[in-house]
């Protein structure tokens, strides 16, 4: 609880700065006061009806959180690239009573394969965490914008000895207002295999489901809090009662959510 | 006699100079007799006027401060707009530009005929201009009009570099008027142009602020019940496109301006009581079009894209980015009236004032509603057609001499050929029309080319879609695209009935003289525009320009290019270097464009007539979209 209080307060401070540079004028800006600064990021090199294509990058924080009762929660990614071609870096991180329970990272080659989907190709880590192992997965998955504007992010996972799992992922937004936005969004897991050492038992793993409200102070700065519900199913859930741990959680969030 | 747009005491020293924030007060005054002082000083200069057939322009980089915040503007000669360059048309104009900023530059002069070599397109016409070097261009002036000049180099129109090009005529003016003032519209971020460009590719909608709400749902069950609004809305929901993305940038970053002048500096002009007054409006912003009225006065259009076009009287008028209009208004009476451009998406407006004393000024209007797309900007529309026929019939108040079947109504002519194009995009077409369409293709076509419709009366080619539009990079198709020549365009089409104001639309354009090459196009190219909003791509025919073949013509051909505007964004598409014939419904009098307003969903059609060897630049003029919707024209 004193780490939310902490975070609540640091947000609010920076929150508060934004406002002040954003309330002069109806503008995101965050930009240095540079008189030059509406000048950057031209290209140097000669100019040919501009028929270059632009590779960048964005990093996105999707949720930097603190959780009750000591937890807290990263997911975010990065891409850099083109308009069909892109390197990802996806991260996932939650800590629960002061001890990571899982941490992953992947590297993902992205391609655009229809006007809202790309398919990403790549390697997940597992990193090994207390009373663990490490886990290396070949990825294949699927990310886009469904019908109904649900943002999709599913992935089959193929690792070491034939083991398998699969993610499926969708976030909705809902504008209250233009700044206000509302979330709901919820990840399934699956395993296809019995792995005591991770903790995971094959068939439906978990689910969580969050639940979040964000203010918009720029398009790219977005504080929220929240609640996050988990649950561990099946052979999951088994090993997680012989170790004495909960298998059902409701907790209340606070978080940013941002990109650059 | 003509009173021309000189505002030379306005040209002060450039130590003298300070310039103008959306927090000053004081108005600019234009048409002030030279020497006496006004409070043009106090808030900043206009663009000095250039005349000769002689000019030293100099690129560099210019302080300013448009919004309480310094920022740095490229600049000509010192001024945002640079100067306007005055010409007579028969001179031979030279002019020599020198770069003195880091980078390269160009100018190209829009709208001008001139040789490609001349054109100032970096890659195309010439290598562009190096820092420190100075480009002569030279070419001699055909044609006489309002235009305009802009950089071609990276996103520096974006950054101030553009001003008004004014042509008089070798023969008398037929447009009389007593006072004559350029009014130049652009759009001034204080953001760099390419940390837009990277926010747009990053998340499309980031400059969006009038999204879809809860609010907006909840409005709408209310109105039209569960069942309905969950009708009405599946199809964006199931395309994942959204009915409020009506212009990529918006008031969220820019400051719009008239001749340089934010709307709280307010420039203003100066008329008597009964004087004629010629405006020349010329769009030279980035990405913003905007809607022209003076509440209070008619405006007459007497000119087009520096073409004098049979005068139309409208009360208000939508000018693309890139476009110019001539207009002529006469004010009766002894009171100040607002000219009020808003943009096409209802976030800020650029304003001025015309007034017959430097005190006076008139109420600004509060802006109009802001528009949401309908199911005919996704080129689906089973309704469009009939209107557009309508409007053929109300407005066209035009002498149809001069058809062989002179029987014939032209408002009908109109609604049929539109019919049928909206037929031929349909997949269940169990239709009858088609027996009609045979009947009246086979009517006026007698020539060697029937099947690609009468010159003047636009395209009669199904739409077709090419393979290369079912890629990554296109969110749409129009299936049924309307036809866009008598469309006021979004947000515009109900004011003749919810306000009363007759706005212009092409279908109302009929050149003044004569059209010069009479001849039947001999072939038809059928170009779309495509693009993806959620990736930010933009592309005709699904292919970005850095990927397409140019497209070849033979020099001499008259030919058809029919546009198909498969995206739900009004694009601006500009040729370079030859005359977009507009084809209006007048064979005989066939308006020429430089810049042609394609309709979201819609099609339109203009013939050209290949007359100038070389490479030419063709694209879409919204900045951002410039990159991957455009073509290399090669004649040959």
């Amino acid at each position: 609880m004193k780490k939310i209080l902490t975070l609540a307060v640091a947000l609010a401070s920076v929150s508060a700065q934004a406002q002040q540079e954003h309330g002069h004028h109806d503008h995101h800006s965050r930009e240095p006061t540079s008189a030059m600064s509406n000048l950057e990021h031209a290209p140097n090199q000669p100019d040919h009806v501009m028929d270059h294509e632009v590779l960048l990058t964005k990093v996105i924080i999707d949720q930097l959180e603190v959780r009750e009762h000591d937890g807290s929660a990263l997911e975010g990614s990065l891409w850099f690239g083109g308009d069909l071609n892109k390197l990802w870096l996806k991260t996932e991180v939650e800590r629960e009573n002061g001890e990571t329970e899982n941490a992953e990272l992947q590297a993902l080659y992205s391609r655009a394969v229809a006007p809202y989907w790309d398919l990403q190709l790549g390697l997940r880590h597992d990193f090994k965490l207390e009373g663990g192992d490490s886990r290396n997965w070949a990825t294949i998955g699927l990310n886009g914008l469904a019908p109904y504007f649900f943002e999709v992010d599913s992935a089959l996972f193929l690792g070491e000895d034939g083991d398998s799992a699969l993610r499926l992922e969708a976030e909705y937004e809902l504008l209250l207002t233009q700044q206000w936005i509302l979330s709901p969004e919820i990840e399934i897991n699956f395993y296809g295999q019995n792995d005591p050492g991770t903790n995971t038992g094959s068939g439906l793993s978990d689910i969580e489901a969050g639940l979040r409200l964000r203010y918009e102070f720029t398009p790219q700065f977005a504080p929220y809090i929240g609640v996050n519900y988990e649950k561990k199913f099946g052979n999951t859930a088994n090993f997680l009662r012989v170790e004495g741990e909960v298998i059902s959680e409701t907790t209340w969030v606070i978080g940013l959510h941002a990109w650059l | 006699m003509n009173r021309f747009f000189d505002p030379s005491s306005k040209t002060l020293p450039v130590s003298r100079r300070r310039f103008v924030t959306g927090v000053t007060a004081g108005a600019v005054i234009a048409g002030l007799p030279a020497g006496k002082s006004s409070a043009a000083e106090v808030a900043g200069p206009l663009p000095q006027a250039l005349r000769g057939n002689h000019f030293d322009l100099h690129i560099n980089y210019l302080p300013v401060n448009f919004t309480g915040r310094a920022r740095t503007a490229v600049a000509v000669n010192g001024s945002v707009p640079g100067p306007v360059l005055r010409w007579k048309e028969g001179d031979t104009v030279t002019l020599n530009v020198t770069n003195h900023l880091a980078h390269d530059t160009s100018i190209h002069w829009h709208g001008l005929i001139l040789p490609s070599n001349m054109d100032g397109v970096p890659g195309l016409s010439f290598n562009g201009i190096r820092p420190g070097e100075t480009f002569t261009y030279q070419f001699p002036v055909t044609q006489s009009g309002t235009y305009w000049y802009h950089s071609h180099s990276d996103f520096q129109e974006q950054i101030g570099l553009y001003g008004a090009i004014v042509i008089d005529p070798a023969a008398p003016d037929p447009v009389a008027s007593d006072r004559d003032y350029v009014v130049l519209l652009s759009d001034w971020s204080d953001e760099s142009p390419h940390d837009i460009y990277a926010k747009l590719k990053k998340e499309g909608h980031y400059y969006n602020r009038r999204r879809r709400t809860a609010g907006d749902l909840w409005d709408e069950i209310r109105h039209k019940g569960v069942a309905q609004t969950w009708r009405d809305r599946k199809m964006w929901n199931e395309m994942r496109m959204s009915d409020r993305d009506i212009s990529d940038v918006t008031g969220y970053t820019y400051t719009y301006l008239m001749n340089g002048q934010t709307p709280d500096a307010n420039w203003s002009a100066l008329f008597k009581r009964g004087e004629k007054i010629r405006l020349r409006i010329i769009n030279g912003a980035a990405m913003s079009i905007f809607d022209i009225r003076i509440p209070g006065l008619k405006m007459t259009v007497v000119a087009s894209d520096g073409q004098n076009i049979e005068p139309v009287t409208v009360d208000e008028f939508r000018i693309g980015v890139a476009e110019t209009y001539d207009v002529v208004v006469e004010p009766a009476d002894d009171r100040a009236y607002t000219l009020f451009a808003q943009t096409i998406d209802r976030s800020g407006f650029a304003r001025g004032t015309l007034t017959p004393h430097p005190d006076l000024r008139a109420e600004v209007p509060a802006m109009d509603y802001a528009p949401v797309l309908t199911h005919r900007d996704m080129g689906m529309d089973h309704t469009g057609h009939d209107m557009g026929g309508m409007a053929a019939m109300d407005h066209s108040s035009h002498n149809m001499g001069g058809m062989d079947h002179s029987g014939h109504d032209m408002g009908d002519m109109d609604h049929s050929a539109h019919d049928m194009r909206g037929m031929q995009g349909m997949d269940h077409s169990g239709h009858d029309s088609d027996m009609d369409h045979d009947q009246h293709a086979s009517h006026h076509m007698a020539g060697r080319n029937s099947d690609l419709g009468r010159a003047g009366f636009g395209s009669n080619a199904p739409v077709k879609h090419h393979l290369s539009e079912y890629g990554p990079g296109v969110d749409m198709r129009a299936e049924m695209p309307a036809n866009g020549l008598h469309d006021p365009g979004i947000g515009l089409r109900d004011h003749q009935t919810r306000y009363g104001r007759r706005v212009l639309t092409y279908g109302d354009i009929r050149n003044l003289t004569p059209t010069i090459d009479r001849r039947e196009p001999e072939r038809e190219i059928q170009l779309h525009l495509t693009g993806n909003m959620q990736r930010y791509m933009w592309s005709m025919d699904g292919i970005k320009f850095s990927d397409a073949e140019p497209l070849m013509l033979k020099y001499g051909e008259r030919l058809r290019i029919n546009l198909v505007n498969d995206t739900m964004m009004t694009h601006p598409i500009h040729l370079h270097g030859m005359w977009s014939e507009l084809e209006t419904g007048d064979p005989d009098f066939i308006p020429r464009k430089h810049t042609v307003l394609v309709q979201p969903g819609s099609t339109i059609s203009y013939l050209v007539t290949a007359d100038a060897y070389g490479r030419w630049a063709y694209h879409c003029h919204l900045l951002y979209h410039m990159p991957g919707m455009f073509r290399e024209v090669r004649v040959v």
